[in-house]
């Protein structure tokens, strides 16, 4: 392996390739992990990946890093876990908007109080995809899905909102925006405290070519054409993707475990 | 320094709530990594836990709910650590996602459940209603867990200290069954166990992934035969329990023209009919089950052959008496008296139920003295 190749490391290569549909966005972002990981160079021995279900939820068996598979929308509480148990790991989540969000949106809301030293990286791709195509926390409000055929009625969540004042990290990114969402991650990796990273990415099967996109990569200039990068703002308008990082670092652990 | 005071009694003894003693036996039985949920009747033990855990450098968390707290444990397991939640029958019906789940991912925890009156909210007073909850599986799939039933403030500590190493043992979540009586009440108990030696090591557990095949937890087997498969290693689990971990007490059994069985608080009251029992030609005798899964069926098949009728007291509509039933396979008669809700059966009750359940003018005769006796 060369530079270039290095983060492979971090994948089960004979259980490639994943059983995302053609066009999906999640091997990009799972790509994007590997490469952050890469270039902080994380020890496999101190990192472990716990995921959620969906299928976003799948990304944690491509790992080569021990990992946890938990019930739906406990993927927080059981990295949580983990990390009050031998607090050496670096915790990882990954998982999708409707696990974190939706069915795991209490836990989300106390993991921010807590601040508890993990990294979430969360594909946010607007839709329940694996189940067909149902409204999802991040969906836009008018947009129709299986089960809203009137357009949804509701406001897609403000996760941004949650972390401002919690002194927690948040970013938001998008599947074209590569670079960016590297830095996204390895600085979340690196905060001392809980660190949240919402990927935007693109799921044509089941939400794009309902909305009248003809493939994916229509999804993806999209995200280059209507987000613009603003770092290190007060707050993200709703084209702007970037990091809103607290000043505090706080680490909190509950007690010591030496 | 001498350890008794004349007359043999112990000077480690302490005066404690059941709930208390299962979080003190928890923290001696090595467990460092505590999760709970304000409810009634066991609030107690999360308020225990809340100074003692950090004393021994150990975690406490308050959860944001029960599907949290039972979701840390899942982790806390799954890194290898001691990991124990407590909560009472509404709370744990919100665990039993997590419980599936851990049995099915084969993680070795403690979950105690001090039941109050259902269903629904119900109301906060003692209540032996979740057997089959507890007993049956609880979540969905094909699963069991071991379930412990303490009748006393000593043996909650007792089992605790068990509970942790049989979770251990055998990949498997442990529930201690107690209700609001044997959770609140105070009696002298001492710690004395020692965790057991030569548990199997925890190679399976997550601490890094480097220079060994990495270590996955989980329960799902997408794959077509990989999840009867693994059922059926579940299975053959399940049965080496049962060969080997079957406990009970049997008072009296030899003897006996009638058998009760009854564990945790309605075992105590019927303790006492037993006593009372044993001045009198009609004898009363019984098996009180410490282990409710696995169910100690082998004893209860043999005391049914010899005697006139089995009498099983709990306070439900019947749940246990099912399994007593299945037990003796028509061998006997096979009564229940229950009083749910929070009541609570009294001895009295229990006499003039075994007097109407035995058409004998011996039996009656005597047991009505028995009635008679303060």
């Amino acid at each position: 392996m060369n530079k270039d190749t290095n983060f492979k490391r971090y994948l089960k290569l004979d259980l490639l390739p994943t059983p995302w549909c053609p066009g999906c966005g999640n091997g990009i972002v799972l790509k994007t992990i590997c490469q952050a990981f890469d270039e902080l160079n994380l020890p496999k021995n101190g990192t472990v990946v716990v995921s959620g279900i969906g299928c976003a939820g799948r990304s944690a068996g491509y790992f080569d890093l021990d990992s946890v598979h938990t019930a739906h929308g406990r993927a927080i509480p059981v990295a949580e876990g983990i990390k009050y148990a031998n607090d050496a790991l670096n915790v990882v989540v990954i998982s999708g908007d409707g696990d974190l969000l939706g069915i795991g949106g209490n836990h989300l809301l106390h993991a921010i109080r807590r601040n508890t030293n993990i990294t979430v990286i969360c594909y946010a791709n607007e839709i329940y995809g694996m189940t067909g195509g149902q409204v999802s926390p991040t969906t836009p409000h008018g947009t129709k899905t299986l089960t809203t055929p009137n357009g949804n009625q509701d406001q897609p969540a403000d996760v941004q909102s949650l972390f401002k004042h919690h002194n927690c990290y948040y970013a938001r990114t998008t599947a074209y925006h590569l670079n960016h969402m590297k830095k996204c991650i390895m600085e979340a990796l690196e905060f001392k405290g809980f660190s949240f990273v919402e990927a935007r990415t693109m799921c044509i099967v089941n939400n794009g070519r309902r909305l009248g996109y003809k493939n994916s990569n229509e999804m993806l200039l999209h995200y280059k054409e209507f987000y613009k990068v603003n770092d290190y703002a007060e707050e993200l308008a709703q084209n702007e993707i970037g990091i809103i990082k607290s000043v505090v670092e706080t680490g909190f652990k509950p007690v010591s475990t030496d | 320094m001498k350890d008794r005071l004349p007359g043999g009694i112990s000077i480690m003894k302490q005066l404690l709530t059941g709930n208390e003693a299962a979080a003190e036996a928890a923290i001696q039985a090595g467990c460092r990594y505590y999760y709970g949920y304000p409810i009634t009747p066991q609030n107690e033990l999360i308020n225990y836990m809340s100074t003692r855990m950090p004393e021994v450098g150990g975690a406490f968390i308050q959860a944001e709910s029960e599907i949290a707290a039972i979701s840390m444990v899942h982790g806390s397991a799954a890194a290898g650590g001691r990991a124990m939640t407590s909560s009472s029958s509404p709370g744990i019906s919100l665990k039993q996602e997590g419980i599936s789940y851990l049995a099915g991912s084969e993680l070795p925890c403690v979950i105690v459940n001090i039941q109050r009156g259902g269903p629904g909210l119900g109301d906060i007073s003692a209540s032996q209603a979740d057997y089959f909850q507890a007993v049956k599986g609880g979540g969905h799939g094909d699963y069991h867990t071991i379930v412990l039933a303490p009748c006393s403030v000593q043996e909650m500590a007792d089992l605790v200290y068990d509970a942790f190493d049989l979770a251990d043992k055998y990949r498997n979540p442990v529930i201690i069954l107690g209700d609001a009586q044997v959770g609140q009440l105070m009696e002298p108990v001492e710690f004395h166990k020692k965790p057991k030696k030569n548990l199997p090591a925890k190679s399976w557990a997550l601490t890094g992934a480097e220079g060994r095949k990495k270590n996955v937890i989980k329960s799902f087997y997408p794959v077509k035969g990989q999840l009867e498969e693994f059922n059926a290693h579940l299975q053959r689990k399940y049965r080496t329990i049962e060969e080997h971990e079957v406990r009970y007490e049997a008072i009296n059994i030899h003897k006996a023209d009638v058998i009760l069985v009854a564990y945790g608080t309605s075992a105590r009251i019927c303790k006492e009919v037993v006593k009372k029992s044993q001045q009198y030609k009609f004898k009363v005798g019984m098996v009180r089950p410490v282990t409710l899964w696995p169910f100690p069926k082998e004893i209860i098949r043999k005391v049914s052959e010899r005697v006139e009728c089995i009498l099983t007291v709990e306070m439900s509509a019947g749940q246990m008496v099912e399994d007593v039933k299945l037990a003796v396979e028509g061998r006997c008669p096979v009564h229940f008296y229950g009083r749910t809700g929070g009541g609570v059966p009294t001895s009295l009750e229990i006499i003039r139920k075994i007097v109407e359940i035995v058409p004998d003018n011996r039996a009656a005769n005597t047991l009505l003295q028995l009635a008679a006796v303060k």
